[in-house]
């Protein structure tokens, strides 16, 4: 059970977006629609995982006084491959997500984890909150993907709801953004006082 | 497994050891994807072309001219062939005027310099306003198409500036920038259209109204 505490950990208490509000740039620029906020997660969250996993591998062979540069060589090498890949693969979802998918790079949640998890667990615990981070982080994502693509274009997943001349356009902008997330956020936390 | 200590050498080796194996993983994984993301740009800029014009049975991609527009802009145009006939001829072009950052366009012109179809390939222009142009000049309705227009004969800028073309709702500068590149691409077409044969019937002093560096008035 303390296996699935740490997955829970990071969906719940330590939700990255809506508990410890981290890594707030890609969450407000890429979520203009749910499958950008679900790509853009699930990037995260495999570079999580990945890096979760090599810098628990690493940690005795990783003097402290270097071990920020060691933690960015290894989370930018996962970030180039996963870059590559994404190219390669799905070019439409690159494209959409363009710039910010490099900039997972410097995401403080990414190197916020290394340093306050990986570097002090084992690999298998390592790689297990590596997936639950990502999975918060990827649910946060989404929602506020769909909260404002629902507003803003009127479309559930790209497919049509209402027709979209009575959607309210300030949604899918940057202003959007920030109201969906402060709404969430409210509802959130009112949720997490009752319980 | 105790913890390495923070000396010179521990430090050098081990940063130095992480540094080379990511290099190298980063390498083959280079060479692995190097293939499949050239073969996925040909399908895009492919599809771009089907999407402009008329259906053909050669190979644009391979008979591709790389050329300058008259104001020192990258181009490309793709002949489509079918059968041998030219059908059709598809140009990249670009536009520097857009909202934000560079407009990208392949358009497609029949061999008689009508414009048959227009694919946006890459924009920035604000969501739901300027992003409108991927269908909005293909919509028929009003004077918004562009599909069908000849530029020789028609003034291809917006309405607000004197022209044929009905603007993006609130979104002229973008609507501008469109044109922009839409003008560029036919004055590629009449420059190429010699090479590939079948040049277009030459529509006399009507020369394409050029809306470079137009955003100006207003």
């Amino acid at each position: 059970m303390k296996k699935f505490g740490i997955i829970l950990n990071g969906l719940v208490n330590e939700n990255p977006t809506f508990v410890l509000m981290l890594g707030m740039c890609p969450t407000l620029a890429t979520t203009t629609s749910a499958i950008n906020g679900l790509g853009m997660g699930a990037a995260t969250m495999f570079v999580l995982i990945c890096s979760n996993l090599v810098i628990s591998l690493l940690k005795n062979l990783i003097p402290d006084n270097v071990r920020i540069p060691s933690f960015i060589v290894v989370i930018a090498t996962f970030v180039t491959l996963l870059e590559m890949i994404m190219k390669a693969y799905v070019p439409s979802l690159y494209e959409s997500l363009g710039l910010f998918i490099p900039l997972i790079v410097v995401n403080c949640i990414v190197l916020g984890r290394a340093e306050s998890f990986a570097s002090k667990n084992n690999p298998f615990d390592s790689m297990l909150d590596g997936l639950g981070i990502g999975l918060g982080f990827t649910l946060a994502l989404t929602l506020l993907g769909m909260v404002r693509e629902l507003l803003g274009a009127g479309t559930f997943f790209g497919m049509t709801v209402f027709p979209d001349r009575y959607g309210a356009l300030i949604f899918v902008l940057a202003p959007g953004a920030f109201i969906t997330l402060a709404y969430l956020l409210a509802i959130i936390n009112k949720i997490r006082k009752v319980s | 497994m105790k913890k390495l200590q923070s000396s010179l050498t521990n430090m050098v080796l081990s940063l130095g050891i992480i540094a080379i194996a990511a290099a190298a993983l980063l390498a083959w994984m280079n060479r692995m994807t190097e293939e499949p993301i050239r073969l996925a740009e040909l399908a895009k800029q492919e599809s771009a072309i089907k999407e402009v014009s008329p259906d053909f049975t050669n190979s644009p991609v391979a008979e591709e001219i790389l050329t300058r527009s008259a104001d020192g802009e990258a181009a490309a145009c793709y002949p489509a062939r079918n059968n041998g006939r030219l059908v059709g001829v598809a140009v990249k072009t670009v536009s520097h005027n857009g909202f934000n950052g560079d407009i990208e366009l392949m358009v497609g012109f029949t061999p008689e310099g009508s414009i048959y179809n227009y694919s946006v390939l890459k924009q920035g222009e604000t969501p739901g306003l300027g992003t409108r142009m991927v269908d909005w000049f293909k919509t028929d309705k009003n004077r918004q198409s562009i599909v069908g227009r000849a530029p020789a004969r028609d003034n291809m800028t917006v309405s607000k500036d004197g022209g044929d073309v009905d603007a993006i709702t609130s979104a002229t500068i973008s609507s501008r920038a469109f044109l922009d590149a839409v003008n560029r691409a036919y004055s590629v077409f009449q420059q190429v259209s010699a090479q590939i044969g079948d040049a277009p019937a030459a529509a006399p002093e009507a020369a394409p109204a050029d809306t470079t560096g137009v955003v100006t008035n207003n």
